[in-house]
């Protein structure tokens, strides 16, 4: 190093002016968006028009603060391993969080969100719907504001089928009688390995009115009812009225195999309607709505949540104003005006009454219903293992052996429960 | 770490000599004052954060039950080594890397020697033919895998219209095996044209002269004077292979059981959050590295490039 030609030093006098211009730029950038005061910076997932609501609330504050809308990726697994990692790591440049439904006790025992309490407690809890609010608890305290929440319905064609079915087994025959029709009978079911499946499979679980966890989330149950759901999702698979890319389907492709005609049932989340009206407005006349059917008559419509609540983290250094923008954010006029403009169901009650919202929300009533009698898949911080699991050991439901699989999943979910589990 | 092993043998017959004069004893103390300030950045960056993954390996801790966190011992090991998903996951790991290196070899092969003997545009062939060891795995593999979709993809399109290869465990895994082996027999040629230049015309002259067959002299002469460059590939490429992760990634994300452990290990520390067990199979997929280099080292006499060995 001490022999100094002077064409090496010229280089690296080069290098170190570049070396330098790499650290110095990502500061620059850091610097440029909070010299004017507080900016409180939300984290949320690609939600069409939510960038208006956000703006919307940076006009509410005033001036005394500004509203940043970070986008969030796409898949909800990208979503969470940025979240994850960032606060796992302490920083504090994150305020507002928007976080799935599932992962709320995940953060909350990790001491990564910030509990609600006092008024700002008190003006979440008031109005919101019960379903959606106990996604948004955690041993009994409030760690997040339920934003919008979700519920899969039964779609179904009413030129085939005049009356919905109330039951899985009714479901079934009605398309199989259709199949012997020799018309469209398809049931279309989301059955890929991934969350999809495992939302399916806790409704179904709830319509038996079974238990996959315990209670307080520390013991794998999966009880009868349980092994009755397992029982049914195999009907479903190995019966002739399945779609053969059952174990490959998503949403996405469950909404556009109906949108084909093909099918006489989907089992999906509420923006196949409007998607439905876009793609195909023939066939969009025909195009119903039911409660989720149960394995037990009783029980139709019992269905699992989803949704997103909005948590503000325990690391930010605005939590005052975080506060204040989570509560604007997902307040009755940014519902509606989300509900209306990017189809996500609200979770404050008195939205739905709002005339506006019947003309693009016609199954409100449905949902509505739905929710008020909703059940929320487990619980637990090791959300991400338990569903994980589950959708690996269901996976392709064509070979779920109800008995088999029941003691199966009781065994590895009670491994991730302890934090004894392997991820596969 | 074969450098390591490798580059100590040089200083051996020093060693032995008994007098040593000032002027050597001086030059050796400057030679360690210059490795100093590299060893010890060596020790910064890869010694600190290998003692603290064993260290994490052996605790309870995971970062949604922060409550938790304890000192278990071996417990880790034991649930990671009794666990089906990893021995799975162990299974693909290995038969990926022995496919893919078997296959990588024979092409490597055949590349380094047209790329060897080529004429006219030596330059320009050489180019070409490093072209994909160039581009980024992630990108080469989102081609691989939008080429590999149902319906979209041109190659699904030719070979099976009807079928989700990329869903399906088997295809899934010959996909994952030609991306890598697409993106990897450039390096392995390199490597081999090296081993290739040290046969000298003579000996092939000579074998001719004696009436080998083409054939013969590429068994009998190249192979053998090649053999010491040859072990070196693949050693490199073994060891590149079993730490596979990217091509898994874009292309199936370990769905239908086709991750790696390198995938495995990643799903357990990012999206489980939990640094015992993550660390404990970064702990493992270390050892087996290990394992590699030193029956590479130790059984086949393979020697790092630079350190023939003494040989000389």
């Amino acid at each position: 190093m001490r022999s100094g030609h002077h064409r090496v030093r010229g280089r690296r006098r080069l290098g170190v002016a570049l070396g330098a211009a790499l650290i110095a730029s990502p500061l620059l950038g850091a610097c440029g968006s909070d010299s004017g005061g507080v900016t409180v910076n939300v984290y949320y997932a690609a939600e069409e028009n939510f960038d208006k609501v956000v703006a919307q609330c940076d006009k509410a504050a005033g001036g005394r603060y500004r509203v940043m809308l970070n986008g969030l990726p796409r898949e909800a697994d990208g979503q969470r391993e940025q979240m994850v990692r960032r606060l796992a790591a302490g920083d504090t440049d994150m305020d507002v969080l928007g976080l799935d439904v599932t992962w709320v006790a995940e953060f909350a025992e990790a001491g990564w969100i910030a509990e609600w309490t006092g008024q700002d407690k008190a003006e979440v809890e008031n109005g919101t719907l019960a379903g959606p609010l106990e996604t948004a608890r955690w041993k009994d305290k409030l760690y997040a504001a339920p934003k919008n929440t979700n519920v899969q319905l039964l779609w179904y064609r009413d030129d085939l089928v005049p009356e919905p079915p109330e039951t899985w087994g009714e479901m079934l025959s009605t398309a199989e009688r259709l199949r012997s029709e020799g018309k469209p009978s398809t049931v279309l079911m989301t059955g890929a390995q991934y969350e999809g499946l495992v939302v399916q499979f806790a409704t179904l679980v709830a319509g038996a009115g079974g238990k996959i966890l315990s209670a307080d989330s520390t013991r794998a149950v999966v009880d009868d009812g349980a092994v009755k759901a397992l029982g049914a999702l195999k009907d479903l698979a190995t019966s002739p009225v399945a779609s053969a890319s059952l174990s490959n389907a998503k949403e996405d492709d469950v909404r556009l195999a109906f949108e084909s005609g093909s099918a006489a049932f989907q089992l999906n989340w509420p923006f196949v309607y409007a998607a439905m009206r876009k793609a195909n407005p023939e066939l969009a006349k025909r195009f119903k709505w039911a409660p989720y059917p149960s394995i037990e008559p009783g029980n139709t419509g019992t269905a699992t949540i989803g949704g997103y609540n909005l948590a503000v983290s325990e690391y930010s250094t605005h939590k005052p104003e975080a506060f204040e923008v989570a509560k604007c954010l997902r307040d009755a006029a940014s519902q509606k005006y989300s509900a209306i403009n990017s189809g996500v169901p609200p979770t404050i009650e008195s939205v739905y009454d709002d005339p506006e919202m019947a003309e693009r929300y016609p199954m409100r009533d449905t949902i509505l219903a739905q929710l008020k009698k909703a059940a929320v898949r487990p619980i637990t911080p090791a959300y991400q293992n338990v569903s994980t699991l589950i959708s690996t050991i269901l996976s392709p439901p064509s070979a779920i052996d109800p008995p088999a699989t029941a003691a199966r999943l009781r065994a590895e979910l009670q491994d991730a429960l302890d934090s004894k589990g392997v991820l596969p | 770490m074969s450098h390591t092993v490798q580059q100590t043998r040089p200083a051996r017959p020093d060693k032995g000599k008994r007098a040593v004069s000032e002027g050597k004893k001086a030059e050796r103390k400057l030679g360690l004052l210059l490795c100093a300030p590299a060893a010890l950045v060596m020790l910064a960056v890869t010694g600190y954060p290998i003692v603290y993954s064993i260290w994490l390996s052996l605790q309870r801790y995971d970062l949604r039950f922060p409550d938790q966190q304890k000192f278990i011992g071996i417990d880790n090991y034991v649930t990671v080594l009794t666990n089906s998903y990893w021995w799975t996951a162990f299974g693909v790991t290995t038969l990926i890397t022995v496919i893919s290196v078997a296959i990588e070899l024979v092409l490597g092969m055949g590349l380094a020697l047209v790329m060897h003997r080529t004429l006219v545009m030596r330059g320009l062939v050489r180019t070409v033919a490093l072209i994909p060891y160039g581009i980024v795995t992630v990108v080469a593999a989102f081609s691989w895998r939008y080429a590999w979709t149902q319906d979209t993809g041109y190659l699904a399109r030719l070979f099976a219209p009807e079928a989700a290869l990329l869903t399906e465990r088997v295809p899934a895994l010959a996909i994952i095996v030609l991306a890598e082996v697409w993106k990897t027999v450039p390096f392995m040629a390199l490597l081999l044209m090296a081993g290739l230049a040290l046969v000298p015309d003579d000996l092939l002259k000579a074998a001719s002269m004696d009436g080998a067959s083409a054939w013969q002299r590429f068994t009998k002469v190249i192979i053998p004077v090649m053999k010491p460059a040859i072990l070196v590939a693949l050693l490199f490429r073994t060891l590149d292979a079993f730490r596979v992760f990217d091509n898994i990634f874009v292309l199936t994300n370990g769905a239908q059981q086709t991750g790696s452990v390198s995938m495995q290990t990643y799903n357990n520390l990012i999206k489980g959050l939990n640094l015992g067990i993550g660390s404990t199979m970064s702990v493992l997929i270390f050892l087996a590295v290990a394992v590699i280099a030193f029956l590479f080292i130790k059984v086949f006499g393979t020697s790092a490039p630079g350190g023939d060995g003494g040989k000389r």
